[in-house]
């Protein structure tokens, strides 16, 4: 096995474990911005990564020149659009979540109870 | 929706990556009959480039690009650029977009007659396309105060 496919293989994992990462986020946090926060870092570092593996297995030719061009497409415009979204949504008057809000919502149902 | 407040980024990446796209989409038009693509994808994709800025910076700004009136008018000189191409293989003795007969008036031979006579219908494609569903946008959005 040569050296670039390892160095591949290893761009590649690692991009889908920032992908994952992700996606776990984007489930599991509780509301509009921390989801955004999640999926618009992880996500954009996971794609880059994994196209830059892709280049390592493509070697030195055309089509790993268009695989640069589109990571440095999806660097730009990826966190762009999170910016939109989040800006969008904080104009829209979304709340954010605290967590001392969910404490005091606890001690309301507690002593309601 | 309001537009109380505009987005600086927004607004300077679309206009960064906005020329960018049309260059991307005259490759995929022109490198059409070599790799996937072709006048349809290609026309999509320069009014993509049109469409980014009309939602980025607003409808009244980015007519200084492309005004509202020309949507039209282009897809009918993308359908006639079609088909005139077609007509004149029509004239010069074969059959509706034989594109082989093209090598009459072309200083070509008669195979690389074809590969001119399709990218003259994918340019004519990529107008039509480009114009139309610009029109379509600005059609939809007819009369909108914030748009």
């Amino acid at each position: 096995m040569e050296i670039q496919h390892l160095i591949a293989i290893f761009l590649i994992s690692s991009g889908a474990f920032f992908l994952l990462i992700g996606s776990i986020g984007l489930i599991r946090f509780p509301d509009f911005f921390s989801r955004t926060h999640a999926t618009g870092k992880a996500d954009t570092l996971g794609v880059m990564l994994v196209i830059a593996g892709l280049i390592f297995t493509q070697g030195i030719s055309v089509n790993s020149a268009k695989l640069l061009i589109i990571i440095v497409f999806v660097g730009i415009t990826n966190p762009t659009a999170t910016n939109a979204l989040a800006r969008a949504a904080f104009n829209f008057r979304e709340v954010p979540w605290f967590k001392k809000d969910k404490l005091e919502e606890n001690k309301k149902r507690k002593e309601s109870a | 929706m309001t537009r109380k407040i505009d987005n600086p980024v927004v607004s300077l990446v679309s206009r960064l990556i906005s020329p960018f796209i049309m260059l991307y989409a005259l490759y995929v038009i022109f490198h059409g009959h070599y790799s996937p693509g072709g006048g349809f994808q290609g026309g999509t994709m320069l009014a993509a480039a049109v469409l980014l800025l009309r939602l980025s910076v607003g409808s009244e700004i980015s007519q200084l690009q492309f005004r509202k009136s020309w949507g039209t008018r282009l897809g009918a000189v993308g359908v006639l650029i079609y088909f005139s191409t077609g007509f004149l293989c029509l004239l010069l003795g074969g059959k509706f977009l034989d594109y082989k007969y093209l090598a009459k008036i072309l200083p070509v031979s008669e195979v690389m007659a074809r590969s001119w006579g399709i990218l003259f219908v994918e340019i004519g494609v990529g107008v039509a396309v480009m114009g139309l569903l610009v029109s379509i946008y600005d059609d939809l959005l007819e009369g909108n105060p914030n748009a």
